[in-house]
């Protein structure tokens, strides 16, 4: 399974940011996401939500193999992560994610819960 | 502390100095966030006789309880003073991401006391608060300097702005956040101009602390799969507020031309569906609402730039549109641009510019007075001719700076009786001539005729648009209901539009809190919030309090002339016998004055020793306060 982003369809409510970090770090933390928007404004007015696309880059990276891929999705072992952020640097599409607070870089693992909440249909499983 | 970030500031502009305390849990607990820290903090601390636009005024800016967490669309933050436009409490609120930035950067409210000897913003980026030069942003315009900011600091910063407007001390200007959220009323930016803050820029990044997680991520979860197919949502989401345009005209209630009649020939160039057809770019939402009613649209118009705007919402429609005579959807988003990035409100910009239209029609305002230019309805030309004069005060701008109500007692002539405003504040979106609760409504309400106090008109249809009785209750039930809404700082629209209970939104801030809350409790607050703020207005203004709760002559003595609604009036008697129904069902006495039985049962006697010793407390009721003013819940009419 994978998620579906149609961003002509985010309104950057930010609820996909909110769940996130409250399944992943049990936090009120949207910056503690494995999911970011990007909001152009004034011009062209677009939301782009950013998350991981599963590429594996991040994976072949690591220097640790932290990264491994479950099921549909590369996860990092908190255990074996040194948090030397290479798999942020070689991330084609910034989509790894940095907080002063996280132990490890923030990736989403498709634990689908953004999806349950958005509203608009910017957010979708697809299997 | 739980739900909060646990610290309130203190900046003094003019020194600099920068003072942190914790926030304590029972101001938390007792006034709730915005409206109430708000409300609390100016009675308290601002002289009475401190000019609004002087030192001795100061701005606060608070989210509440509400804000950031994972109640639904807990989005707010609230701004307040004393109102250059009122000279009375005045708070004003926002939606956008700026509230929540703030809570994540750990802060419940920011004082800003004195004058800064030069331009400046306010930077916070978690734990570091800087005043820092703002002098090459001074003179830019609030969209344009909010971009720029964002590519000076980065885009993740929540920026908050003003425009030329607020620096220049227009009496309506507003303070601009999101391109194109505002706290729009009641002259905030003309105080923050006067303090020479420029903008505010936050960056927070650390968790906020709640009582019950699991409890709370599933009610709001259960909340949001309910409410996806609530019949109300799809149109919401599609439209937003100017889905109202073409039921306001239905029912006889949108501005026409400064209010001269309640039917807009040609309102469907202006609606919702317009909007959506020829100049909808994306539809936009504050943090953590799943209704989106934000509408960012892209403006053309032959001859000039196409400009990018966040609306027009309903308000906009109807002041800068119906009230100027407007019939293209594209003239009021570009009218919305003139007043976003100029930074003035457009409620107020609208309806005063509606005031100089009608003036101009009558000969009152002339082409001499418009350094050559003409003043016609539905002319965006000439819309944006005023609107850059009253922005720079030049001229007749000068005179339209102060609003319909500063403007009237200049011009004369008889203009005051077309000048739709309450206490200094110019009317919402609805004329009431056929809607006295709505009338009773703004002139009752602590800031001038705004909507957010009171939105009666379906309450006017349920109980008889042609009656007085019954709606002095309704009204009071709403002035307290829809600003604990600002006082909780959730949007209203969840519980106003798909059925989310004020219970269950009370249920959300006990899992954040902790506190063993209810309704009750809560109603009570924000009755309290409104005997407070009523007294200070008596306190600074002096009494009776009757005599400023003034209808514009025009709604209670001209017959709406075409429409639906054609025919109606309030009439004096109507009007006068509402007030008494009110000031009784309120504990006040027959003077509007707030009486000490009532301030003590609401916990705040020392505001009663204040009127007493300013001669301003209501008389005693010689068999105790009347039992209808305990009835705070929602009437049967509701």
């Amino acid at each position: 399974m994978k998620i579906r982003v149609a961003k002509e369809n985010c309104t950057g409510c930010k609820l996909c940011m909110q769940i996130c970090a409250i399944q992943h770090y049990d936090e009120i933390n949207p910056k503690k996401a494995a999911i970011h928007i990007d909001a152009e404004f004034p011009d062209p007015g677009v939301y782009t939500p950013k998350l991981c696309v599963q590429c594996g880059k991040c994976m072949e990276a690591c220097p640790v193999n932290a990264i491994s891929l479950v099921g549909d999705a590369y996860v990092i072992d908190p255990e074996t992560c040194t948090d030397c952020g290479i798999c942020v640097e070689v991330c084609p599409f910034g989509v790894m994610f940095v907080h002063a607070d996280a132990p490890t870089p923030i990736m989403c693992d498709l634990c689908m819960k953004c999806t349950e909440v958005c509203n608009t249909g910017a957010l979708t499983v697809v299997e | 502390m739980n739900g909060f970030g646990g610290t309130i500031v203190r900046i003094n502009l003019e020194t600099g100095g920068i003072k942190r305390t914790p926030t304590p849990e029972k101001f938390a607990r007792e006034w709730m966030g915005a409206r109430g820290f708000v409300a609390k903090t100016i009675y308290d601390e601002v002289p009475r006789d401190a000019d609004p636009l002087g030192p001795e005024n100061i701005l606060i800016m608070a989210p509440g309880v509400l804000t950031g967490t994972f109640a639904p669309a807990g989005s707010k933050i609230g701004f307040g003073c004393i109102s250059p436009a009122t000279n009375g409490h005045a708070d004003s609120n926002m939606g956008g991401h700026l509230g929540a930035e703030m809570k994540y950067a750990g802060y419940d409210m920011v004082v800003f006391e004195r004058i800064s000897p030069e331009p400046v913003y306010l930077y916070i980026d978690d734990d570091t608060i800087e005043l820092r030069s703002a002098s090459d942003y001074w003179g830019m315009g609030s969209l344009d300097l909010e971009k720029r900011m964002k590519d000076d600091l980065g885009e993740d910063f929540q920026i908050a702005t003003i425009g030329p407007a607020g620096e220049n001390g227009v009496v309506f200007s507003c303070i601009t956040h999101d391109f194109g959220r505002q706290a729009g009323r009641c002259g905030v930016g003309a105080v923050m101009g006067s303090k020479k803050l420029k903008a505010i820029a936050i960056r927070g990044s650390k968790s906020l602390p709640v009582h019950d997680l699991p409890t709370l991520t599933k009610s709001t979860c259960d909340i949001i799969q309910r409410t996806k197919t609530h019949p109300l949502m799809e149109p919401w989401q599609k439209y937003g507020t100017a889905l109202f345009v073409g039921w306001s005209n239905d029912h006889g209630c949108f501005p026409s031309r400064n209010f001269q009649t309640t039917y807009h020939e040609g309102w469907e160039g202006i609606s919702g569906e317009k909007l959506a057809e020829e100049i909808l770019v994306t539809h936009k939402a504050c943090f953590g609402c799943w209704i989106n009613c934000g509408k960012y649209s892209r403006a053309h118009i032959p001859g000039k730039p196409d400009v990018y705007v966040e609306g027009p919402e309903y308000e906009t429609i109807a002041l800068c549109g119906g009230s100027c005579g407007m019939t293209n959807i594209h003239d009021v988003a570009y009218a919305n641009y003139l007043c976003d990035n100029l930074g003035l409100d457009t409620m107020s910009g609208g309806n005063t510019i509606g005031f100089a239209m009608e003036c101009y029609e009558k000969g009152i305002i002339t082409k001499d007075d418009l350094e050559g230019h003409e003043l016609r309805w539905g002319n965006i030309d000439d819309f944006e001719n005023i609107i850059r004069m009253i922005a720079d005060r030049r001229g007749i701008g000068e005179v339209l700076s102060y609003g319909t109500k500063g403007a009237a007692e200049r011009l004369g002539q008889g203009t005051l009786a077309f000048a739709h405003q309450a206490k200094g504040m110019e009317f919402s979106g609805y004329d009431t001539r056929w809607y006295s609760a709505q009338l009773l409504s703004y002139c009752t309400s602590d800031i001038g005729a705004h909507h957010n106090r009171s939105w009666a008109i379906t309450a006017d249809i349920q109980i008889g648009q042609d009656t007085p009785e019954g709606k002095a209750e309704v009204v009071i039930y709403l002035q307290h209901i829809r600003p604990l809404f600002d006082t909780w700082c959730c949007c209203r629209l969840f519980w106003g539009e798909v059925d989310v209970t004020a219970e269950e939104h009370v249920d959300t801030i006990r899992y954040i809190t902790g506190w063993d809350v209810t309704l009750e409790e809560c109603m009570k607050i924000s009755e309290k919030i409104w005997n407070l703020t009523r007294s200070h207005y008596l306190e600074r203004n002096g009494g009776p309090g009757r005599r400023f709760d003034v209808a514009p002559a025009r709604q209670l003595e001209e017959k709406v002339p075409s429409g639906p609604a054609e025919g109606h009036r309030v009439g004096i008697e109507n009007f006068e016998y509402m007030l008494d129904d009110y000031y009784y069902n309120r504990g006040w006495d027959k003077n509007g004055n707030p009486t000490r039985e009532v301030l003590e049962i609401l916990g705040i006697p020392y505001v009663a020793d204040n009127l007493e010793k300013a001669g301003l407390l209501g008389e005693p009721f010689e068999d105790g306060v009347p039992e209808v003013r305990g009835r705070r819940l929602k009437p049967k009419a509701m």
